[in-house]
């Protein structure tokens, strides 16, 4: 696409289509797991053609979701590494939603430390969720039901603080200007790096 | 049974020894449990194994297979010598009092008149000292040394608890619970029930078993009251009626009997049969013998049957010997024959020895199969691998099979162990080209029957003559049967007493056999079912349950047999003087004029107690014999001796080598060599039935080859260690005639038993298994069983042999 | 199979009432294993009633046949020697769903109207209505439904439901020979045990007693045992079942509050939007920006 040739690039095509296949798998298998999750989701299952279709689409996406991780996580990692900054950032997170700015937060790398930490939960919470998916699959699957029965609670509270994290995620995309164009586009003004992640934008500018 | 299903619930105290009621009864069973249930009933099981019926008795002992009269001489002697026996009972309806021949003698094991030749008993001795009256000579006070008393005390007080222990292998402690136990219905208001079946009669000395039972039962008080008895639970829904109408060798129906090949003489037939009385004042019903026996030549023959010609009884057989199941198997396999028609009989697999019995049916020029189902029988000549090594090209016998419709295919009466005759109607038709029974049968008769006609034939005259009245000739309604069985007048019957009263016209049905009579008036198929189709009507379709005593006598239910009697020989539910031992189970009692009572009496219904006469209307004594003079081939008491397999080799009761099996048991050349020894064959085996499958039958069904898909042996944890067998492995199990392959059930329900200071085991072989259905595959059992059977009905030992077991 | 649509108590993933109008009174079946025999009448009147042949299996080394419950068997037989102080006793346990009155499956269902509890007490399975997740599997304190592979629906006894919406008993309670197998109002069964209880305790078996735990809420269907203090003994019967604390906690508030806080998560966010607008780059730090690329 055409842009401003003093946009700096944040994410290659790669990273963003991975990003794209991830969420959309993500989207899936939370509607679908939310519609087993409790009645009054129970109508998102006409989504994927009724119940049984539900239950049986919901693993393979969850199986995709998580393999399409994979590579998200083997890119992405590098930038993930928690330092001291991004814990003071976090700190000031409640501050930051308040006041409705950012322009006094620590500078931040590539990824600020909420996203740093979205990505390790995410990590985290995909390992979770595949074990726990696998041990209640008993299409294919019979494990000892104390397992099971712990398997299911696993499932269901990561499944429900994951949906969180992500409409926190999403709710960011949207509230930070410009952000959504870095995966759609995936490129950021100068002005949007300098603002929300000035480290970041003195290593691309100062090479 | 002496009793009913039913009258079980009314038992105190309930013996199952010699069957598994719960296993194999499992619907009867439920009087047993409405026993404990509703009248504080105990359950004791005596058994090789703890069974199902053992997982819900009150108390369990074990024996050795084989040893029941050791167990049950032991309570007898228990009894007699703990003065726990109904005293007023068995003196006035017993034989106790009666004088034995001076001849009879048992020693080392042999009863007198041992012939070793022959291996059979000249009988003669084992009698009564006859008076000058002609009545038994008794002695009231007990104390001559010939009375039956002093002689049955005597045989049996060498069945000590130390015997029946080493022996039986039953802890001495344990068998003085159960004896201890038996002996509290010595009271007159206690009743004990036995419940017995295969587990007895499938003996060497099968008839003897059931004899010591009895005698138990006597001693007790406990026969012919409510909630006591001697009760054969029969193995098929009416194999009972099969033995009613004489389905044996020797039998005609209503248990009469062919006359043996001297018996030329009619006249000498019929007075040899109606037994005059023994005592004074006696009843001794089959003194109307010849009314029974005329009746049926007269539904056989009809006009045929005239006084001129004896009835002829020159057209019935005359025996040579039983020509039972096993006598004519060895025929076959002597080459003696050769044709058989098997109907609803899976021989190969019902009977011992399946080796000698493939080998002779393969000697036949044809065999005819009747049967609802593809039968192992049936197929003898097919090559099932390993489970029937057969080459059929070298088996010339041609097959026929005519399928027929079972059970609920045809309308009719089955008679139950309880003698009664159930009226049922079929649920549907025979399917595709099945027919009835009755209709495949007629229709051969119609058949051969021109052919003698037209060919004339070696004797033809019972064929041509045989009476056969039925509105379809080729297809006799079970209604017509049914009516020729309880019998008709041919003429108009005068009542005796007066002249003028007409009882019956002609052509109408019986009320029962007390109208039979001996001058060719009067028809009946079989004297015992008389009664059962009356002028009224089917009284076997009744379904009237009303039970106004609350003592489940029921006798607006069915039809029993004899006279609608529910408890044969309810005269001694009451004392002699005619009022019941009993007020809370009443039977019959006298009321002053008559018996009356919850039963119909089985006895004179106005005699007077005052005159005597004996509950056991069919004995010339008019009491019960404890003391069998010459009924049985091998004894007037029950004595124990091994099965002809036994792992013992021994018999501790004498030290006579012709005594060790039972001495006038029946073994055909051949079949001893093939007798196995237990030091190449330790170990005991049983075969016997599941609740989940009937015989060979069920595994052709679906659910019960769900329910119990494979064939397996079961033996205990001991015998399992020392072999390396673990439970669901494949064993091996091997006798001197065969041997078979299943799965190793372990189970702590059997246990070795210490006999003779030596560790018994048992190997617990179920039957239902073999190459035909829809069960897996299994091998018959009969592969391994002996060919011998009971000295007395020829029943083979399938209860007792010898086997080895080895890991597959 | 539902002949009764007036009477529900209880309706999988249902929020709100379900049509209950008509109450009928409690049932039960009674399991008096004291008299039970092990025949599996009642096993065979199952697979007759319901239509439904399970394949013929093998011998395991056991009575046991066939060895477990599944899709096609919906009860069986389970034998266990004890042998205690030189006595044995083979104890026989007919197994199958006990009809929980707080039914662990109906609780576990996430789809609704698969599971319904009558108002009798029976709880029942609509396999139309089941997606085959097996959840009920997992909220069964007694280890009873059974995933079929055939279809991929659960299935149970039904404590033949159909049979007794019209007034009739159950087929295996028809088909039990000894009577050991009695049905009736929940009541009735409770008295009938109290009869046989003291039979039993008069016997010797002192810790004879009911089997109806008062985990579930008490059972649809009883059992009397001879050593009600030790359950386990018949081939592990749960001494003391319950819905497993994790799956009250899997289903119970938990879930709605985890829905609720979703809601409220995406309400909070809107109304953040709304009240806060979203960041915007300054202008001031465009221009500047503009004027640093306009420099290179």
């Amino acid at each position: 696409m055409i842009g401003n040739s003093n946009d700096l690039t944040r994410h290659n095509a790669f990273e963003r289509t991975n990003h794209w296949i991830v969420a959309v798998c993500f989207v899936l298998a939370a509607l679908s797991g939310m519609s087993l999750f409790h009645p009054f989701f129970w109508p998102l299952s006409l989504l994927f053609g009724g119940g049984v279709w539900t239950r049986i689409i919901h693993p393979f996406i969850g199986l995709l979701l998580v393999a399409s991780f994979v590579p998200m996580f083997v890119r992405f990692r590098g930038f993930n590494r928690m330092k001291p900054a991004d814990w003071d950032w976090i700190k000031r997170v409640w501050e930051m939603a308040q006041r409705g700015d950012d322009r006094n937060m620590p500078p931040q790398e590539k990824y600020n430390g909420a996203q740093k930490l979205i990505f390790w939960a995410a990590c985290a919470f995909f390992l979770l969720m595949a074990f726990t998916g696998l041990a209640m699959w008993r299409a294919y699957f019979t494990f000892p039901v104390t397992l099971v029965r712990f398997a299911v609670v696993i499932h269901a509270a990561i499944g429900a603080v994951f949906i969180v994290m992500i409409i926190l995620h999403i709710y960011a995309a949207i509230w930070v200007r410009g952000t959504i164009n870095a995966m759609l586009y995936g490129t950021v003004s100068r002005a949007w790096a300098k603002q929300h992640h000035k480290i970041w934008y003195r290593q691309m500018t100062e090479r | 049974m002496t009793n009913h299903w039913v009258d079980i619930k009314n038992a105190d105290l309930v013996l199952i020894m010699g069957g598994n009621a719960a296993e194999a009864h499992p619907c009867g069973f439920k009087w047993v449990v409405e026993a404990k249930k509703h009248n504080a009933a105990k359950l004791i099981v005596v058994d090789p194994r703890f069974t199902r019926s053992a997982s819900v008795a009150d108390y369990y002992a074990p024996l050795r297979t084989g040893t029941d009269i050791v167990f049950l001489g032991g309570v007898i002697n228990y009894l007699l010598s703990n003065n726990k026996i109904q005293h007023e009972y068995v003196k006035a309806y017993t034989d106790f009092t009666f004088l034995v021949n001076e001849g009879f003698s048992f020693e080392n094991g042999l009863f007198s008149g041992y012939d070793a030749e022959t291996g059979t008993y000249n009988r003669s001795s084992w009698n009564y000292q006859l008076g000058e009256d002609g009545y038994v000579k008794t002695d009231p006070t007990l104390q001559h040394p010939r009375c039956v008393y002093q002689l049955l005390n005597n045989h049996y007080s060498r069945y000590t608890p130390e015997m029946v222990e080493r022996i039986c292998g039953t802890p001495k402690e344990q068998f003085l619970k159960v004896a201890e136990m038996i002996s509290s219905t010595a009271a007159p208001d206690r009743a004990m029930t036995i419940m017995y079946a295969l587990g007895w009669t499938q003996h060497s000395l099968g008839t003897q078993m059931i004899r010591a039972g009895a005698m138990v039962q006597l001693l007790l008080g406990n026969i012919g009251v409510s909630g006591g008895g001697m009760n054969a639970l029969r193995g098929h829904s009416n194999i009972q009626g099969l033995t009613d109408l004489g389905l044996m060798s020797d039998l005609l129906p209503g248990y009469l009997n062919l006359p043996g090949e001297k018996e030329t003489d009619y006249r000498a037939y019929i007075r040899k049969r109606a037994f005059k009385p023994l005592r004074p004042n006696q009843m001794s019903y089959w003194q109307n013998y010849e009314k029974f026996h005329v009746s049926l030549m007269k539904a056989w023959f009809g006009d045929a049957a005239g006084k001129d010609n004896d009835w002829c009884f020159d057209w019935l057989p005359k025996l040579d010997k039983m020509h039972d199941v096993l006598q004519v198997f060895e025929d076959m396999f002597q080459g003696r024959m050769n044709g058989y028609l098997c109907q609803g009989f899976n021989a190969l697999a019902a009977f011992p020895n399946k080796a000698k019995l493939g080998a002779a049916l393969a000697g036949l020029k044809y065999l005819v199969v009747m049967d609802p189902l593809a039968t192992e029988t049936a197929e003898f000549w097919r090559d099932f691998g390993e489970y029937n090594e057969v080459d059929p090209a070298k088996v010339q016998t041609t097959v026929f099979r005519l399928p027929c419709g079972c059970f609920a295919e045809e309308d009719g009466a089955l008679v139950n162990s309880g003698r009664w005759l159930q009226w049922h109607w079929k649920g549907t038709e025979p399917p595709g080209e099945a027919k009835v029974s009755t209709e495949i049968m007629a229709r051969i008769f119609i058949r051969l029957r021109e052919l003698y006609r037209a060919e004339g034939g070696a004797f033809p005259d019972p064929i041509l003559n045989l009476s056969w009245p039925y509105r379809i000739p080729g297809d006799p309604s079970s209604e017509e049967l049914a009516r020729e069985e309880s019998g008709k007048a041919l003429v108009d019957l005068t009542d005796p007493m007066d002249k003028t009263r007409i009882i019956r016209k002609a052509g109408e049905q019986l009320d029962g056999f007390a109208q039979l009579r001996d001058d060719g008036t009067t028809a009946c198929g079989c004297w015992i079912f008389s009664g059962s189709w009356t002028q009224a009507g089917n009284q076997m379709a009744r379904r009237d349950n009303s039970d106004p005593f609350g003592n489940g006598q029921t006798l607006g239910w069915a039809w029993a047999w004899p006279a609608n009697r529910r408890i044969l020989y309810n005269r001694a539910s009451a004392r002699p003087d005619g009022t019941p031992w009993n007020s809370k189970r009443r039977s019959i009692w006298w009321n002053g004029r008559m018996w009356e009572g919850s039963d119909v009496p089985d006895f004179k219904a106005d005699s007077n107690p005052a005159e005597g006469m004996g509950p056991f209307i069919m004995n010339p004594e008019g009491v019960a014999r404890f003391f069998s003079v010459d009924k049985n081939a091998d004894g007037p008491f029950p004595e124990h001796y091994e099965p002809f397999e036994s792992p013992v080799g021994l018999n501790l009761l004498n030290s006579n080598p012709r005594a060790v099996n039972n001495p006038a048991a029946r073994v055909f050349k051949g079949d001893r060599e093939a007798f196995g020894q237990s030091k190449d064959f330790p170990y005991a085996a049983t075969t016997y039935r599941l609740t989940e499958h009937f015989h060979y039958w069920t595994k052709h069904c679906r659910i019960n080859a769900i329910l119990q898909p494979r064939q397996f042996v079961e033996i205990d944890e001991d015998l399992a260690a020392e072999k390396g067998i673990k439970t669901g492995d494949m064993v091996k199990v091997l006798s001197n005639r065969g041997g078979i392959k299943a799965v190793a059930v372990v189970t702590k329900r059997l246990q070795p038993l210490v006999v003779n200071g030596k560790k018994v085991h048992h190997v617990g072989i179920p039957i239902h298994w073999g190459f035909k259905g829809l069960a897996r595959k299994g091998y018959l059992t009969n592969t391994l069983t002996p060919f011998v059977g009971d000295a007395n009905t020829q029943t083979p030992e399938f209860k007792s042999f010898l086997v080895n077991i080895e890991r597959a | 199979m539902a002949l009764q649509s007036l009477d529900i108590r209880h309706r999988s993933a249902t929020t709100t009432p379900s049509p209950s109008q008509r109450r009928t009174e409690e049932v039960a079946k009674l399991i008096d294993v004291t008299t039970c025999i092990g025949c599996k009448a009642c096993q065979a009147a199952c697979l007759e009633w319901n239509d439904i042949r399970d394949d013929v299996g093998t011998n395991n080394g056991f009575y046991d046949n066939p060895p477990d419950l599944t899709a096609s068997s919906w009860t069986v037989m389970r034998y266990s020697e004890i042998r205690e102080g030189g006595g044995l006793q083979w104890l026989i346990r007919k197994d199958g769903c006990m009809h929980c009155q707080e039914p662990g499956c109906l609780k576990a269902c996430p789809s609704p109207g698969a599971i319904i509890q009558y108002s009798n007490g029976i709880v029942d399975f609509h396999e139309e209505e089941c997606i085959g997740c097996g959840y009920c599997i997992t909220g069964c304190p007694f280890n009873i439904p059974r995933l079929s592979a055939k279809d991929g629906k659960v299935y149970k006894c039904t404590l033949c439901s159909d049979r007794v919406a019209v007034g009739i008993e159950p087929a295996c309670i028809k088909a039990c020979p000894t009577g050991a197998l009695q049905f009736g109002t929940k009541e009735q069964m409770r008295d009938y045990a109290r009869y046989r209880i003291a039979d039993l305790k008069s016997r010797g078996f002192a810790n004879a007693g009911l089997y109806d735990p008062a985990g579930v809420g008490g059972t649809h269907v009883m059992y009397v045992l001879h050593h009600a203090d030790r359950p386990g003994l018949y081939s592990g019967l749960t001494a003391d079942p319950g819905i497993s604390p994790l799956v009250a906690l899997w289903k119970g508030a938990a879930k709605s509050l985890a829905a609720g806080a979703l809601g409220a998560l995406v309400l909070g966010s809107f109304f953040h939007y709304v009240a806060r607008g979203p960041i915007e780059i300054s202008g001031e730090r465009e221009d500047e920006q503009e004027k640093e690329g306009d420099a290179k």
